[in-house]
């Protein structure tokens, strides 16, 4: 067991969390872990496997035994040391799945409740801010029992916010939301990231959120940890099952390069070269140099041998052939490396047949698809 | 219309009424919660116990309390000790009794008041820095503010309708313990039944005036 988590060496930063949870004779979480002290960490995985008791051993709501949880330095349980902080002694803000509003009080009764029982001087969050950021301002006067499931929850984010939090965990915040509040809440967890520097741990089962917001991905698996890194690097894995479903892709990292205004197509630099992707309408107009996250799902990459010169693709990039793994009795999935980019293209096995795949293959991988997603 | 009797009574059991449905609420609070929330593994049988005097007969729980209250009793000896005399046949006794005898209508509330509550909001109001007494004043009693108003009315209620344990420890004795409910019996007995008649449709109309609001009020708070 790691004594001390230190993920950035420089600043001594990270949360290390020990936790065993039995229930009856079965362990529903056994993990020990290290994860960076700032950014956003998903944990990812199936329904049971321990996510939301992970978070509520972070929170102090279920104790672990035996238990260690230090966040950037600061100790809330070590059994170890005779170290235990009940959850309203613990600087972090939680959000649940369901927002859990005080319905006795007003939106601004809900904000006030935890603003007034942090010191002053502990305050780094003003609550004009969070009201601001997650734009709640016209419905401070309301009732929770008379707002939608999307304000609902922006109010109970933003309550978190307010208490100045040095941890903020999400425990699946969107999941009882339906697609259309979930495309309204996303963009506010990326300025929540991006403009306060709060570490978050998010707890999601949804692959879609895990590639737009987190940068860190943890993944579990019947209580016990699977895989742990970055997430563009976990996704690629074909040894996590992560890359076997029908949402299965990579993530890519670039920067704006150009607009092609005529066409409303947007040229994205990255390690690879070069990807032209369809400026959805509706979507903001990015500046050039811009840095932004492209999602290239498996099932849209196909492979050839030669540049096909006659084809309606626009993104054809040369790629070299890492491994192979089975995807099913028909097909297989392909992981490439795209100029340092990692690519996951699924084929038929037919077809992996009739080009001799194989690691170390040359290839051109043929993109029909590119999600443009921050 | 209403003689002097009668207005003592009424007066009697007014006081009464409030007092017990008081020291319920307040006393019923920890017990509730305990019952509600508590892990210990004598919850079920305090819950037996709480709903106890709804099933046993007011002339049972009377004849307990008056054995009690008396003078060899341990509750006799305990008030005899602390210089009070015995309390059977006063209105000390009376009001033990009422607490008694009303108990399961103001915990009973209160007691599902809690256990709707879940666990959510305590677990919220803990992430956002309240201790458990903060969260339980600030969280717990606000949010269970529907129990406590139907425990305070059916309490009340219910101990202005008291007759049994009334005759087993009271008595009737005018300004003491005479209450509305051993009027009327006292009334009807001497065949004035205008007198009766007066004091029976009061109280009546009284409990089904009160009761009427309470269940309006519980729609209101169903669907606002």
């Amino acid at each position: 067991m790691p004594t001390t988590c230190q993920f950035d060496s420089k600043t001594g930063d990270g949360i290390a969390v020990r936790a065993r949870v039995r229930h009856g004779t079965a362990f529903t979480l056994d993990v020990d872990l290290c994860l960076p002290g700032r950014g956003v960490s998903a944990v990812f995985g199936p329904s049971g496997c321990g996510k939301t008791t992970l978070l509520r051993c972070v929170a102090g709501l279920t104790r672990p035994a035996p238990g260690r949880v230090v966040v950037n330095g600061d100790t809330w349980h070590d059994d170890g040391a005779g170290v235990w902080r009940p959850t309203h002694r613990r600087p972090l803000g939680l959000v649940f799945q369901e927002a859990s509003l005080f319905d006795h009080l007003t939106v601004q009764g809900n904000l006030d409740f935890g603003l007034k029982r942090v010191p002053a001087a502990e305050r780094r969050v003003a609550l004009a801010q969070a009201v601001e950021l997650l734009g709640i301002g016209p419905l401070l006067a309301r009732r929770p029992a008379n707002l939608s499931g999307g304000e609902r929850q922006r109010v109970a984010i933003a309550r978190a916010l307010a208490t100045s939090p040095r941890l903020l965990l999400l425990d699946e915040p969107l999941a009882s939301l339906d697609a259309a509040r979930k495309a309204e809440l996303l963009p506010y967890f990326e300025r929540l990231s991006r403009e306060l520097g709060i570490p978050m741990l998010y707890v999601t089962h949804s692959l879609d959120e895990v590639a737009r917001l987190a940068d860190h991905l943890l993944l579990l698996e019947a209580g016990r940890l699977h895989a742990l890194g970055p997430t563009a690097g976990l996704l690629a894995r074909l040894d996590v099952a992560l890359a076997h479903g029908d949402a299965a892709g990579t993530l890519i990292e670039g920067t704006v390069a150009a607009l092609d205004a005529a066409d409303h197509l947007m040229h994205v630099r990255f390690a690879g070269g070069v990807l032209q992707c369809v400026q959805a309408p509706g979507t903001p107009v990015r500046a050039p140099g811009q840095p932004l996250r492209l999602r290239v799902q498996a099932r849209d990459v196909s492979l050839a041998l030669s540049p096909a010169a006659d084809t309606s693709i626009l993104n054809v990039l040369p790629a070299t052939v890492r491994s192979l793994a089975d995807d099913g009795p028909a097909q297989v999935l392909v992981a490439l490396d795209a100029g340092g980019a990692a690519l996951l293209a699924r084929v038929t096995r037919k077809s992996a047949r009739a080009l001799a795949l194989a690691p170390g293959r040359r290839v051109f991988a043929q993109v029909k698809g590119v999600a443009v997603l921050d | 219309m209403l003689d002097a009797n009668s207005l003592a009574a009424i007066r009697l059991t007014i006081e009464l009424s409030v007092l017990t449905t008081l020291i319920l609420l307040v006393l019923g609070t920890p017990l509730a919660w305990w019952v509600a929330r508590g892990r210990s593994r004598w919850r079920s049988p305090a819950r037996a116990l709480v709903s106890l005097p709804l099933v046993l007969p007011p002339s049972v729980l009377g004849f307990y309390l008056l054995v009690a209250l008396g003078a060899n009793g341990p509750l006799g000896q305990l008030t005899q000790a602390l210089g009070w005399g015995t309390l059977a046949f006063t209105f000390w006794g009376l009001l033990i009794g009422s607490i008694i005898y009303s108990l399961p209508f103001v915990v009973q509330p209160l007691i599902n008041a809690f256990e709707s509550l879940g666990q959510r909001p305590l677990e919220a109001a803990a992430t956002l820095r309240a201790g458990p007494l903060d969260a339980f004043w600030h969280v717990a009693l606000p949010l269970a503010r529907p129990g406590y108003l139907t425990g305070a009315v059916m309490g009340f209620a219910h101990t202005l309708g008291e007759f049994g344990v009334v005759l087993m420890i009271g008595g009737n004795i005018p300004g003491a313990t005479r209450v509305i409910s051993v009027q009327i019996y006292d009334h009807v007995e001497a065949l004035e039944y205008a007198q009766a008649h007066w004091l029976a449709g009061g109280m009546l109309l009284f409990s089904f005036t009160v009761l009427l609001a309470l269940h309006l009020t519980q729609a209101r708070q169903r669907s606002p």
